[in-house]
This record gives structure tokens, C-alpha cells and sequence, in this order.
């Protein structure tokens, strides 16, 4: 029984982050139908951020945290009108086939500068032990953050004015064009706030557990998989579809061999996209 | 009338030098190699040092004025692509090496996934292929005839860390945690028949996906089974993230031996995560054969050293000595004529800075290694500095063990 309550909670803390790097693929894909597929090379910058930052400049790893976001969103914004622009409103396959060339890009300009060799950044804090099972403080401080991180974009989304914008533009862009609103300026803040968290996640990520080059794979297929459970362009879904998509790894572990999780997890992805749709926490889309 | 002879002369030139690029003429006292490494992807870390060892040997033979055979002395050339860690482009790019780049040997990629992709394509053209970084047993039980294997195969590699463990704790609750690729399994099914011979039981088995980025739910899974030793890993990327997660989530284990990739220099960057971590090892670079021909381990060590700025690993050792050993047979042979080679490989029995390399010459385990001997490895502290000491068999040991 022990076992299984520290599995959930090992579950729900690392399904946290799993949320966070979602968030970004679902707020591209709300705002601008657009299935961002270098998300997962994005992620990867974000944990290289930390350890240039860390292991390098030898800087406190968390305060690689803001940078990311920073560097994140003008690089997002950069790709957008590199890459993205033209294809607005254009077939899907279009996009699919853009974001999939800067990812290729991405992932080769990075394998050439730093391989495919794996990269470790040290992280301590200390993290508690409740019947001989541990839980990291870096594991705990990433599922908090990321909880911080997911609050924070709720309140710009629905508090502030270029929030209101995004949303707005989401749910009709030509309106929002009607009502004045500068759509090109909004969609590009909006990716770049997409990469921004794709980036942020990855320093998180990056602070529990080692990573390469090609690590941002593995994210990605996740952040599929978080992102239809939370419902497409949901963001805030895209939070509790993470921390379910943990909870399932964290419930099934004790039950059955580890490699069958993978094939539990896209079960459960084609399930939800046949029963629901719109995603299980499809509670309001922006 | 224009004249038309410059068009003509200048189509001339392009033809000539479209097929000198098709097909690269080569002086006659030139041996071509051909392989392919896995400069991208994920077995780019492994695969890199055994193509350094291959490009240190050719550049030092070449130096010394190449190999001598037969009354002429040969150059290496190579040819090699990037196999981005997928079979397909092995498949593909073997079969390119020989019928278009005209290799006259060839050697393996790295990882035995791969390897018995290229084994079939090589010997499918009867092409002498020496296999480096491939342990896996099941190619050489194929009938193949040209396929000669550099390393211990897979069934040895854990049997050291048993015998290390039984001595320091005769019952053991081991758990054991491995990838699902082919070498992993291949280790897997040898680690249960020894278990079953010695005695011992595994208190827990668990295969993961080489994609697998958190081994927390594991972790957990091996604290529920209140194992005190773990064996397993598989490659590179999942071994380190592996001995960290085991070290921040403190599982309480008294043994760890990983395959592969606590071998690895990088390992050390794991810090205090790599102290304690054993790994089965082809080659370390203190160990003191007495070569029959070649460097010496020490020797080898340095001028790798000087060349990359790295310490080599075993799959850089078996990289050089994949060299050495085709060297050997060509001059033994006395011509590079295939058969003649083959014939050579199948009769060695050196001693080189790698250790001893014999071939099964048994048609139902043709070119498998069992002259070779494996060592086992673990990283101790010694004056705050992280290093990998050999602690198995005693014999070689250069530290106690650390348990």
C-alpha cells in the first residue's frame, strides 16, 4: 500500500511538469491551429539553458528558470516570423510540415555543437524521506513551479490586456482584427509564450534527470498524450491532463511491468480521442 | 560556322570528372575499410569513441607506412557515413560500402542491434567484417562465415558482477533492471541461467524502453522489493539517468553494476550519483597484458589521450584493437585476399593491449570471441577525485570493492 501511495505521489509530481511542458503545445495549437512539432527541440534548449547557466557560468539553477522563459519567448517569437507566419490559416499538413523542418534544424545544429552525449546538472535540495521512499526536493520544486508557472499564464491570459488579445484571437481572429486588435503582433507573442514554457519545462526537467540532445523526443510524445486528456488548446486542462497522464504512471507501476506503461499511456490517448474529444478537462477553451 | 569546341571540351571535362567522382580510383597499395558510425543519434556517444580508436590505429599504420603484405605495403583508406543509430541506414549504407565504395574489409558499427544488420549485408557479399562494440551471441549462430567478434560476448558480462557480489553478500536480493533492446536481452537470459546455477534468486525483473527518461516508478518498484543489489542498464543515456535517479531517490542499495555506460568517461560527470557504480568491462586502461604485438595498455592510453584529450573506454580500446587484429591476419596472410584473411582471422590467438583474442572456428558459433576476458570496474573516491578502479577477478584488481 506504501508503495503504491509513493508511486502516485512520484506520479503527480513529475505529471506536474509533464502539464507544463503541454501548456506550451496547447497554446500554440488554441490560438493558431498550428501543431508545433519542434516543441520537443524546444524543450531540450531549455534544459541546455540550464546547464550553461549552471554547470558552466556556475550561476544558482534555479535562476536559469526566468532566463529560459525570456530567452524562450524571443526566440518564439523570432521562429514565428521565420517560420510560422506564412502558413497561418494555410492546410494543416503545411504547418506540420514547417514546425517539422525547424525541428530537424533544431536538432541538428544542436547535435553538431553538442552531440548526442548525454549532460548532468547537479542539482540539490533537499527532499524528504517517508518510509524509506524518497521524494527529491528538485522533483517537489518542479511540480511546484510548475503549478506557480501554470497560475501565472491563467492570470496573464485572463487579466491582462495582450492576454485578453491571445484568447480573443483564438476565438475569432477576424473579429479580434475588427476590434483593432493587432493579430500578426498577438500571434506571434503567443508562440513565443508557447516556446517560452516548452523552454521553461525543460530547465525543470533538466534539474531532476540527465539529458541529451535527443531527449526532447520523449517529452513531446507525452505532451501529445497530456494535451488531448486536458483537451486541444486548453491550457489550463493541459495542467491536470500532466498531473492524470502521472497519476496513471504512478498507479499502473506497481501492477505491471514497466515497459507496458508506454502502450497503457497511447491506449489511453486513442481512448480520449474517440469518447472525449474536446479532452477530459475540457472545461473552457483560452 | 561556330565552332563547337569549346561546348565538347568543356562536356569532356564534366564527364571525366563526374566518373572520377563516381568511382574513386584507387592506388593499387591501398586497402579501403568500410563502416559506419553512429555520429548522430543515440548511440553517438558510444560509437564516437570506437570510431576514434579506428581512426588512431589507421592514422598510426599509415604513419609507419601502412601494412605490410605479400611484397607491398598497404595505406588504409576508410569509408565511412553516419548510420544516425538506425538499422535502415545500416542496411542501406553496408550495402553502398561494397558495391559502390568497393570496401575491401569491413568493420562493425557500434551496438549489436546494429551489428546484426550489418552482419547479414556483409555477409551476404562474403566480406570480412570484424565486429567491435557488438556482444551479442545470435549472428555467430547464423552460419556466417566472414563475421569475426571482437568483445566477450554478451553471456559474460554480468558474470562477474555475480561472482563480486556473492563474495561480499552469499544471498543477494537482487533486482534486475534492464532495457529492452538485443544486447540487454541477450545479458538478461545469461544473468538468469547463472542465477539459477549459483543459486541466487532476482527479487524483482523489470525491462524498460531505451526511451525511458524517469526510472523513479522503478526506483520505487525496487524499494518495494527491498532489494539490496541491482544489475542491469543497457546504454548510455538511460544508465546515467539511472544512477542518478538512484542516488537522489537513495534506494538503499548496496551493489549497482550497470552495463555500459558507467564505462564511460562522461560518467564522471554524474558525480557523487557515479560513486559505488560497477560496470563489466572489455578493457580498462590499467590492465597489464603483455602484447604479442602493439602498444601496451599504457602505451595506447597516452597517445589516445594526447590525441582526443579524453581517457579511452573500452570501446575505444575495442575500436584500435579491431585494427590491430585485421592488420595481423592481412600480414599473416601475406595477401588481402578474403579468403586468405578469413583463413588468417580464424587461426589468431594474440595477445594484444586489448587482452587475448581467439575466434570459435565451431560452425555453430563461427567467429564468436573466447579467447577474450572481461574485467569488472567501479568508481571509488580516492583524495576527492572521481576513478574507475578494476575490483574483479582479483587476479587484476587495482582496489577493493566498494560495498
Amino acid at each position: 500500500m506504501i508503495a503504491i501511495l509513493a508511486s502516485v505521489l512520484d506520479g503527480v509530481l513529475v505529471g506536474a511538469v509533464y502539464g507544463l511542458a503541454a501548456m506550451g503545445l496547447t497554446l500554440i495549437w488554441g490560438v493558431m491551429n498550428v501543431i508545433n512539432l519542434a516543441h520537443g527541440a524546444l524543450t531540450v534548449f531549455g534544459m541546455f539553458a540550464l546547464y550553461f547557466l549552471a554547470s558552466v557560468l556556475g550561476l544558482p539553477p534555479y535562476s536559469a528558470v526566468p532566463i529560459a522563459i525570456v530567452a524562450g519567448f524571443v526566440c518564439g517569437v523570432v521562429l514565428y516570423w521565420i517560420a510560422v507566419h506564412r502558413i497561418i490559416g494555410r492546410p494543416e499538413l503545411m504547418s506540420l510540415l514547417a514546425t517539422f523542418a525547424v525541428n530537424m534544424v533544431l536538432i541538428g545544429v544542436g547535435t553538431a555543437l553538442w552531440t548526442t552525449s548525454p549532460f548532468n546538472v547537479p542539482v540539490t535540495l533537499p527532499g524528504f524521506t517517508w518510509q524509506g521512499y524518497t521524494f527529491t526536493g528538485t522533483h517537489i520544486m518542479a511540480a511546484v513551479l510548475a503549478g506557480v508557472l501554470a497560475g501565472l499564464l491563467y492570470l496573464f491570459l485572463h487579466h491582462t490586456r495582450v492576454g485578453k488579445a491571445i484568447r480573443a484571437v483564438a476565438q475569432n481572429r477576424e473579429a479580434a482584427e475588427l476590434s483593432g486588435i493587432p493579430t500578426k503582433q498577438i500571434l506571434s507573442m503567443a508562440f513565443g509564450l508557447g516556446v517560452a514554457l516548452a523552454a521553461v519545462s525543460g530547465t525543470l526537467i533538466a534539474t531532476m534527470f540527465p539529458f541529451t540532445m535527443l531527449s526532447g523526443e520523449a517529452y513531446q510524445l507525452k505532451s501529445f498524450v497530456v494535451t488531448v486528456l486536458g483537451g486541444l488548446g486548453n491550457p489550463a486542462g493541459a495542467l491536470l491532463g500532466g498531473i492524470a497522464l502521472g497519476l496513471v504512471e504512478g498507479l499502473s507501476t506497481p501492477f505491471m511491468p514497466v515497459s507496458w506503461i508506454p502502450i497503457l499511456e497511447f491506449g489511453l490517448f486513442v481512448f480520449c480521442l474517440m469518447a472525449f474529444p474536446r479532452g477530459i478537462f475540457a472545461l473552457s477553451k483560452g | 560556322m561556330k565552332s563547337t569546341t569549346p561546348f565538347w571540351a568543356f562536356s569532356g571535362i564534366a564527364v571525366a570528372a563526374m566518373l572520377a567522382g563516381a568511382t574513386p580510383t584507387l592506388a593499387e597499395d591501398t586497402i579501403t575499410i568500410g563502416f559506419t558510425a553512429s555520429q548522430t543519434g543515440k548511440l553517438n556517444n558510444d560509437s564516437t569513441a570506437q570510431l576514434r580508436g579506428f581512426e588512431l590505429w589507421r592514422d598510426e599504420v599509415n604513419a609507419a607506412g601502412g601494412i605490410k603484405a605479400g611484397g607491398k605495403q598497404y595505406k588504409i583508406n576508410f569509408v565511412t557515413y553516419d548510420d544516425e543509430s538506425q538499422n535502415t541506414r545500416v542496411q542501406q549504407l553496408y550495402t553502398r560500402i561494397i558495391v559502390q565504395d568497393k570496401a575491401q574489409f569491413l568493420f562493425s558499427p557500434y551496438s549489436s542491434g546494429l551489428v546484426a544488420t550489418a552482419a547479414i549485408v556483409s555477409e551476404q557479399y562474403g566480406r570480412v567484417m570484424l565486429t567491435t562494440g557488438g556482444a551479442e551471441e545470435k549472428p555467430h549462430r547464423l552460419g556466417n562465415k566472414n563475421l569475426f567478434q571482437m568483445y566477450s560476448p554478451a553471456s559474460q558480462y554480468l558474470a562477474g558482477a555475480l561472482l563480486a557480489l556473492k563474495e561480499k553478500n552469499p544471498q543477494p536480493k537482487i533486482a534486475f533492471v534492464y532495457e529492452d533492446d538485443p544486447f540487454s536481452k541477450a545479458v538478461a537470459q545469461a544473468v538468469r541461467d547463472l542465477a539459477k546455477k549459483d543459486g541466487l534468486t532476482l527479487s524483482l525483473e523489470e525491462s524498460y524502453s531505451g526511451s525511458t527518461t524517469d526510472f523513479g516508478p522503478i526506483i520505487n518498484k525496487v524499494r518495494g522489493a527491498n532489494a539490496d543489489a541491482l544489475l542491469g542498464g543497457g546504454h548510455y543515456a538511460d544508465g546515467a539517468t539511472m544512477a542518478r535517479q538512484l542516488h537522489d531517490q537513495n534506494a538503499g542499495l548496496k551493489w549497482v553494476t550497470l552495463l555500459v555506460a558507467p564505462d564511460s568517461p562522461n560518467f564522471a560527470t554524474l558525480g557523487d550519483a557515479a560513486v559505488g557504480i560497477s560496470v563489466p568491462s572489455q578493457w580498462e586502461p590499467q590492465v597489464s597484458f603483455k602484447p604479442d604485438f602493439g602498444p601496451t595498455a599504457a602505451e595506447f592510453t597516452k597517445r589516445f589521450s594526447d590525441k582526443y584529450k579524453i581517457e579511452p573506454g573500452y570501446h575505444a580500446a575495442g575500436g584500435y584493437a579491431a585494427g590491430m587484429i585485421l592488420q595481423h591476419a592481412i600480414e599473416q596472410a601475406g595477401s588481402i585476399d578474403q579468403a586468405k584473411v578469413a583463413d588468417a582471422l580464424n587461426k589468431i590467438d594474440v595477445t594484444t593491449m586489448f587482452g587475448r583474442t581467439k575466434f570459435s572456428t565451431d560452425p555453430k558459433e563461427h567467429g564468436l570471441q573466447i579467447g577474450h576476458e572481461m574485467v569488472l570496474a567501479q568508481w571509488q573516491k580516492k583524495d576527492g577525485k572521481l576513478v574507475k578502479e578494476v575490483i574483479w577477478p582479483k587476479a587484476a584488481k587495482t582496489a577493493d570493492i566498494l560495498y
